[in-house]
């Protein structure tokens, strides 16, 4: 198995997403500089780390998506390829319009550090096979604008068709539409996600729900 | 009519240098200097870079150890932690900049003491914070609490380098000058340490990362005055921070070492370009000649004055190897940042500064460095208040509310808003932080089964009404709380904050601080390898309570060694470990309850404190128990509350009413640990044969706080009293 992480400038969870799906699949891992503009063959799976790239100036993920390698990106997930953004990886992917919708300031305005409780609403997505039965995870987030928004058909839609993947189970942290921490494309090979699978792939970070996750795809 | 000019002897009086100081420069010069040169004289001869008050008393403090590897007087300490690597770290004060604007001065100083590891070729892996605020209900200090906080997290968690721990006091003494000291903890191979002195003469000098702007200007000589009436005018000496450009300057500058191409290296941060470059010549013994106008700018005429002492962030200079000028040119660019050869090193041991065409500056570096003032000043011994006798101090008239007021008093209640607001997990290695219940925090070794403990102390009340005791307490604080997580403490950064030197009672302070420092630092075997003063943090002759800030680092050999105290289970029996005698001198119960802060603080037995140390982390490394708290503000009761919390179960202590219920349960002993364990018979029957006083003082169980006939809150409350002041207070509901 074969994963690529994307590394733009200010990216700060690219080694986080590297050693997790290392550690957890034991799939080799590939950096990849945002100004490449093309990708590795033969990829499992790619992923857009969290951060802060380009220093979320102008619009968190806006000009990371305008990046020589997002054309590449778009590309391969156009094709099939499984593709997870995380955090700002999330954003960006909602940028480069691979997913619906936008990643609004949190609710409370502040950057908000935290474990959440997670309902796993979409057991059957190529990310989430793994957890079998299993309808909650747990795994931290760490954002500032981690406020999912889209239309109400929008949600509707998202909804409906089965692509929302995560809720916030207990308490929504940042004033999400519908509590929603992370959703899938149509086509099911496009995750984003708020929660950092990357700091929940070993017992003693508190939870090994993140190496599920990457279990799934790479499994 | 127009102003005359001014002479040079009235600018260096408004840049901070005294008469007699003037007089040095124009013996040593032969001349009367121009106003560059001047400039650079105030800067480096200010309290800020050259310790001009403390370095006499620093030289106290051991600083050398069998894992020390580089002590103070390089941008950060290096200690060796085993396997070819170390840990560099430094902790730092920002206050004054972080007073007069908030999130850029707090920002800033985050930025800058990344910078000081890094350039030492170390990879950040922790940060920490030490605040201190004023009163709560002064005017400023709610907003002051929310800059300070915003900056810290913006600039931390944008870099990605997890906040793991830090402290935060709350008291009137620092209504007029706010403590922001941030420490920084990195990791190195032990052979690839970069230090500052330009190695020889003729390599090129290169500057990289930001452009030079007007921002900063005299910062280091604003830090090293008083605050006055007119303070809030400082603001343009305050600088803007660029956590990008900090993340994109990380990466590059590691690069660049691991090219081979670096000789010598050094942020640019107090007094900006006039102190890096001054500093790496100076310490090289050569000689250095900057052109300014290769100098990358952000403003248009900017005067060579103004550029030398730019405090503008994210910028480095380094000192490359024969040959290798053009080692970094792919690295910048790939960085996106701005680069440029500005000079050479020379071996003329003068400092020459070139700015369109003309010399503007052209001094002997030897007076900068090593000619600088260096003052006797002089002190008066500290007023020592008297020991309290415990029987003489009245016991609560309602116990329950006695323990629920600590509890939530500002000093005790939980700092959930604002480390909520701090990255605590970027990196993926954290183990324990502000979020978990430990004594410090822990980050694991990257691809190693090492851990680092990182904790930050001092008890300024104790200081305060002490000084020797105080300085002795906070470094024995900080070892206590090293080694209540399992580690064995390693080495310190200290971070002395104190009022105006000039003042014999404040000076009386810092001596008396720094002698009972270096006593425990000896006791404890616990050397000194970096640190910074902070001096003239007063307000219109209003000194801060002394605050000599402990920054320490232990190591863990497998972290799966670790221990905390969020791990309590029903039937754990409590055991304290260590000598009652109930002091309550400066306690937390004598100030929230009875609003008196008098008395001699509780001493402390460093001997005790080391046989107690020893004896709880060998009963970590054995197992022998399942959660272990140190003994501080508030003594047994809130040591106790706040493992029940992290817990969520409840405990039982064994106090009972009596006359000796209060000092036992309030006093603030020092040396002291709160363990629990399954099996309690072992773990007394191996206290006594250490010769460790240990007692049971309780047990976990149920749901509810108490302690026999005095009080028994249930858990919900306790838990409220402890989460809700500070959102309360944020919100303006407290």
């Amino acid at each position: 198995m074969k994963a690529a992480v994307i590394v733009f400038p200010g990216s700060n969870c690219d080694r986080d997403c590297a050693v997790g799906v290392e550690r957890a699949t034991g799939a080799k891992v590939e950096m990849v500089w945002h100004a490449e503009p093309e990708l590795p063959g033969g990829l499992d799976l790619i992923v857009l780390p969290g951060g802060f790239s380009y220093g979320d100036y102008l619009r968190c993920g806006a000009m990371a998506a305008q990046s020589p390698v997002m054309k590449a990106v778009v590309a391969a997930a156009n094709d099939g390829v499984p593709t997870l953004g995380i955090c700002n990886g999330f954003q960006i992917l909602c940028e480069a319009h691979l997913l619906p919708g936008a990643l609004l300031r949190n609710e409370k305005l502040k950057y908000i550090c935290k474990p959440v409780d997670l309902e796993i609403v979409n057991g059957n997505t190529r990310f989430t096979a793994a957890f079998g039965e299993r309808r909650t995870a747990r795994m931290t987030i760490g954002n500032g604008e981690g406020n999912f928004f889209a239309e109400a058909e929008t949600l509707d839609r998202l909804e409906g068709e089965g692509q929302v993947v995560f809720r916030y189970a207990n308490e929504n942290p940042n004033g999400s539409a519908r509590n929603i921490a992370g959703i899938i494309n149509e086509a099911g090979n496009v995750l984003g996600m708020m929660p950092h699978p990357d700091r929940a792939f070993e017992a003693e970070l508190g939870s090994i729900d993140g190496a599920v996750l990457f279990r799934s795809v790479l499994g | 009519m127009t102003s005359p000019a001014k002479s040079m002897a009235e600018l260096a009086r408004e840049y901070g240098l005294k008469a007699e100081e003037y007089a040095v420069i124009l013996q040593r010069l032969n001349r009367e200097p121009n106003a560059v040169e001047l400039g650079v004289f105030s800067v480096m001869w200010s309290e800020h870079c050259s310790y001009k008050s403390s370095r006499k008393h620093l030289a106290k403090f051991p600083t050398t150890g069998p894992r020390v590897i580089c002590g103070p007087g390089e941008n950060a300490g290096v200690v060796d932690i085993g396997d070819g690597q170390a840990c560099i770290f430094k902790m730092e004060s920002h206050n004054h900049p972080s007073y007069i604007e908030p999130y850029q001065g707090a920002a800033t100083g985050v930025g800058g003491i990344m910078r000081d590891v890094f350039t030492m070729g170390a990879r950040p892996i922790a940060l920490l914070n030490a605040l201190r605020f004023g009163d709560p209900s002064h005017p400023k200090t709610r907003r002051l609490v929310e800059g300070v906080v915003a900056g810290i997290g913006g600039y931390g968690n944008c870099v990605g380098v997890p906040t793991v721990g830090g402290e935060t006091n709350f008291h009137r003494g620092y209504d007029g000058n706010i403590l922001v000291n941030a420490m920084c903890v990195g990791i190195a191979d032990a052979d690839k340490i970069f230090y500052s002195a330009a190695p020889a003469a003729g390599l090129p000098v290169v500057y990289f990362g930001s452009k030079t702007g007007r921002d900063g200007i005299h910062g280091a000589t604003m830090a090293s005055a008083e605050f006055d009436e007119d303070s809030d005018e400082k603001r343009p000496t305050v600088q803007v921070g660029d956590p990008f450009a900090e993340k994109l300057l990380i990466e590059a500058t590691l690069e660049l070492m691991k090219t081979g191409a670096v000789a010598a290296i050094q942020d640019m941060g107090a007094a900006g370009l006039t102190s890096s470059s001054v500093e790496m010549a100076g310490k090289g013994s050569v000689g250095i000649e900057l052109d300014l106008d290769m100098v990358p700018q952000r403003e248009e005429g900017m005067t060579a004055y103004e550029m030398m002492l730019s405090e503008s962030q994210e910028r480095m200079l380094a000192i490359l190897k024969p040959g290798r000028e053009r080692d970094g040119h792919a690295i910048f660019e790939k960085w996106g940042l701005d680069a440029a050869i500005i000079g050479w090193t020379t071996d003329t041991g003068h400092i020459v500064l070139k700015h369109k065409g003309q010399i503007v500056c052209d001094i002997p570096l030897s007076p900068l460095s090593e000619d600088a003032p260096l003052y006797d000043r002089p002190w008066t011994e500290p007023v020592k208040h008297p020991r309290l006798d415990p029987g003489q101090i009245p016991a609560p008239a309602n116990w329950e509310a006695a323990v629920l007021k600590i509890l939530s008093c500002p000093d005790v209640a939980s700092k959930r808003w604002l480390w909520e607001q701090y990255d605590r997990h970027v990196m993926a290695d954290t183990l324990e932080d502000s979020a978990t219940g430990a004594d410090a925090g822990i980050v694991r070794v990257h691809g190693s089964r090492k851990g680092l403990a990182v904790t930050s102390d001092c008890t300024p009340r104790y200081v305060q009404n002490d000084p020797y005791e105080g300085g002795k307490q906070a470094v024995a604080e900080a070892w206590r709380n090293l080694t209540a997580v399992g580690s064995d403490p390693i080495a310190i950064t200290d971070n002395l904050n104190f009022g105006n030197p000039e003042r014999p009672e404040i000076m009386g302070q810092i001596v008396r601080a720094i002698d009972g420092m270096a006593l425990a630092c000896r006791e404890l075997d616990f050397p000194v390898v970096s640190g910074n003063v902070s001096l003239y943090n007063e307000t219109n002759g209003a000194a801060i309570p002394p605050t000599p800030t402990v920054g320490a680092v232990g190591l863990l050999a497998d972290y799966d060694d670790h221990m905390d105290f969020s791990n309590l289970r029903d039937g754990d029996m409590l055991i304290l470990i260590g000598d009652n005698h109930g002091e309550l001198g400066a306690s937390l119960y004598l100030r929230e309850l009875l609003g008196r802060e008098d008395g001699a603080p509780p001493p402390v037995d460093l001997v005790a404190e080391r046989r107690n140390g020893d004896f709880v982390r060998g009963l970590i490394h054995g197992k022998l128990i399942t959660a272990c708290h140190d003994l501080s503000d508030g003594g047994l009761v809130i040591a106790a509350a706040e493992m029940a919390l992290a817990s969520s179960i409840g405990v039982t202590l064994s106090a009972s009413s009596g006359a000796h219920a209060h000092p036992f349960l309030f006093g603030e002993d020092q040396g002291r640990y709160l363990v629990a364990t399954r099996d309690a018979a072992r773990v007394l029957a191996d206290a006594g044969a250490a010769g460790v006083h240990a007692i049971v003082a309780g047990e976990a169980g149920g749901e509810a706080f108490a302690s026999k006939e005095l009080f028994s809150i249930a858990m919900p409350a306790l838990r409220a009293a402890n989460e809700h002041w500070m959102p309360d207070y944020m919100a303006a509901k407290a």
